[in-house]
């Protein structure tokens, strides 16, 4: 027999976890100091974010919260790479990205706090909504990259699906699909290494998850997902390269979820403490804190102010969202459709009319 | 003027849509240079480019909801489904997706799309080409359903799925695709949807159905003519929402109610209109409503089918039976 095709797999790190440059070459926005630094800031505000909400769902002032605890560098990396005209699908927890873009960190709070208006959120119109259904949102990455190549638009179309996600029939198809039309679309997957309980290691028998672009004729990359450097790298390359009509990538960010799944979630039944801690070690924040105080571009004076202004925000941000209320009733059939059915109607009639005694 | 058949008309209702609104893509499997395995696409590609008709990739998922991507984009893709029986996949996209998507965001994207399928029996296909799952779509909010039962029907449906700024899936009977050709002026004019069409005037007794079974259901209505029965026959043609004043309406007057559908009869549509009517109208009501339907089994291959499908005498004796009572 002889080798009629053969394929590989690049990885991309810049910063280890000690904060170490691990090439000589930075990539040129990570030569502007104030560049990174906003990247930073913006990550630091994440992390707050994100211990203030999973305390709201403790306390019985949020519902179920899907924490973002150890990707902030995968997430914000994404939206710092981005542009406004660019359109985002996420699943579920890429609040970074979100709020690089403009969404308000109130507005992801309606939606875990049980408010659809979270969805009509602040930044870019045509951003999508989470998609909760797993894999689902590469279907509509892949057909708003459709409309913006048939359109001549110079727009990328940017989804993030988790490493449970690869293993759906919606992951293989949305590949299959931007590769056979090249498409300007970047599908990220953020590997965590957890789907809820299911390690990687029985998901797949993948050495890499980015090597299943390989079956969608597409290029797949490997980056340190912890590296906010890298990251950001990767994806100012493949959108650059979706961008001027060179087609779609698959970009696998290697990270961990430090934390549960869902606040609903114990990933004490299922996880090894040890290996927890590890992660720990090696998660994102630290790394890039550590580079900077290194390079003299931060100090512990610095970080101390922005954790408090961090935390002066969030506290803003928590009072908009308890002050947003119930929303009135009649909007859960007022955007049915664009002209209301006569049937649904009278069904709104009768619930307006219920809803007056539950006040 | 000459006369087309539904599948002409499907393609003409598709032309003129892409002729007049660049934001119309018509996209499917086959529907290229083969033109649809039905041949509903014929022509289009050859007339208006790759670029407006596009072949995509053999996967159903992904052609419903690359097409909820399109949509929100501000496109109008009109997406194909080669059977009936392969839609399931889709029905992930549009029930949590096409649905949703207005509702969830407030208004703030939308998707106006329409999911064509074929639909039905009646034209010896294989295993899996003959279902009736119209409604599957029905019990979906966000969506309407369309079902139409004549050229011109099919035609001035067809162009008020594709203007209308939410997701419809339209289910085409294939039976009829090519049956009683009719006259159809394409001057783009639509139908307006959310509405019945009444087909036949009489007191003495209401026929609902829709799709290919409005054919049986006339033929029905025209023999019992015969004896003196005067039969009220209404095209439910938008299956969800449903057009109930108009039925209601009937109702009142015949104080009799058939309803004819081929899809199977536990939970089917037939079933709403019968609880709608026994809501809104039972002290109009001077029999038991009747339900004429397929049973409650998969679609058999075609040597059983016509046994399974509601035949003109099937229908004829449920009108017997609401007369009598």
């Amino acid at each position: 027999m002889k080798t009629v095709a053969s394929f590989e797999i690049k990885y991309q790190q810049h910063l280890d976890p000690e904060g170490h440059l691990t090439q000589k070459k930075l990539p040129k926005f990570a030569e502007n100091r104030d560049e990174l630094l906003k990247m930073y800031r913006m990550m630091s505000f994440v992390r707050v974010f994100d211990t203030k909400s999973i305390a709201l769902q403790r306390t019985g002032q949020l519902g179920t919260y899907a924490s973002c605890l150890g990707h902030e560098a995968t997430h914000v990396g994404i939206g710092a790479a981005m542009q406004p005209e660019d359109a985002f699908f996420p699943m579920y927890r890429e609040y970074g990205a979100q709020f690089w873009r403009g969404v308000k960190p109130h507005e992801v709070l309606l939606f875990w706090g049980g408010d659809e208006r979270g969805n009509n959120f602040s930044g870019p119109q045509h951003d999508f909504a989470w998609a909760v259904p797993i894999a689902t949102q590469f279907h509509h990455a892949a057909g708003a990259a459709l409309a913006f190549k048939l359109r001549g638009e110079k727009r990328v179309a940017v989804s993030v699906i988790g490493d449970g996600g690869t293993s759906q029939g919606d992951f293989y198809e949305s590949l299959n699909a931007a590769g056979a039309y090249q498409l300007p679309v970047v599908f990220v997957i953020s590997n965590n290494q957890w789907a809820i309980s299911v390690p990687l290691s029985a998901q797949t028998a993948c050495a890499t998850l980015a090597q299943k672009a390989i079956a969608g004729g597409i290029e797949g990359i490997q980056v340190d997902g912890n590296d906010i450097i890298a990251v950001r790298d990767i994806m100012e390359y493949a959108l650059d390269k979706a961008r001027t009509g060179k087609g779609p990538t698959l970009v696998e960010a290697l990270t961990y979820r430090i934390s549960d799944h869902t606040t609903a979630d114990d990933a004490t039944r299922y996880r090894d403490k040890h290996e927890v801690d590890d992660a720990k070690k090696k998660e994102p924040l630290i790394r890039i804190r550590k580079y900077l105080m290194d390079s003299g571009a931060w100090d512990q004076q610095q970080e101390d102010k922005l954790l408090a202004e961090c935390a002066a925000q969030m506290d803003t941000e928590v009072q908009l969202y308890k002050d947003a209320g119930k929303p009135p009733v009649e909007s859960m059939f007022d955007h049915m459709f664009a002209n209301l059915p006569e049937s649904l109607v009278a069904q709104r009639d009768a619930a307006v009319a219920e809803g007056q005694h539950h006040g | 003027m000459a006369k087309v058949a539904m599948v002409e008309a499907i393609t003409q209702a598709l032309a003129y849509e892409l002729e007049h609104d660049p934001a119309v893509v018509v996209l499917g499997e086959d529907v290229g240079v083969n033109g649809g395995v039905f041949r509903a696409t014929s022509g289009l590609q050859q007339r208006f480019g790759k670029q407006r008709v596009m072949d995509t990739p053999l996967a159903e998922a992904l052609i419903a909801g690359m097409s909820i991507g399109m949509a929100a984009m501000g496109m109008k893709p009109v997406a194909e489904i080669q059977f009936s029986g392969f839609i399931y996949p889709a029905v992930d996209q549009m029930i949590n997706h096409a649905g949703r998507l207005r509702t969830r965001t407030r208004g703030r994207l939308h998707v106006p799309m329409v999911l064509r399928a074929p639909s039905g029996g009646g034209i010896h296909a294989p295993e899996h080409h003959s279902e009736s799952n119209e409604a599957l779509f029905a019990h979906m909010p966000g969506i309407r359903t369309v079902m139409p039962s004549s050229p011109a029907r099919a035609y001035g449906l067809l162009l008020a799925a594709i203007r209308d700024p939410d997701p419809v899936v339209f289910l085409e009977p294939t039976r009829l695709y090519r049956m009683n050709k009719q006259e159809v002026e394409d001057n783009g004019e639509a139908l307006p949807l959310d509405t019945c069409f009444v087909l036949r005037e009489g007191g003495d007794v209401t026929l609902v159905s829709w799709g290919a079974m409005i054919h049986e259901t006339l033929q029905a209505a025209a023999k019992l003519a015969e004896q003196g029965v005067k039969c009220e026959v209404i095209d439910l043609a938008t299956v969800s929402p449903i057009d109930f004043e108009t039925i209601l309406e009937s109702v009142e007057k015949t104080g009799r109610l058939v309803i004819i559908h081929e899809a199977p009869k536990n939970c089917g549509v037939g079933a709403e209109i019968a609880a709608t009517v026994a809501e809104k109208a039972i002290y109009s009501l001077k029999a038991p409503i009747e339900r004429v339907t397929g049973y409650d089994i998969p679609m058999p291959l075609f040597k059983l089918e016509h046994d399974y499908m509601p035949s003109v005498e099937r229908v004829m004796q449920g009108i017997r039976k609401a007369l009598e009572a």
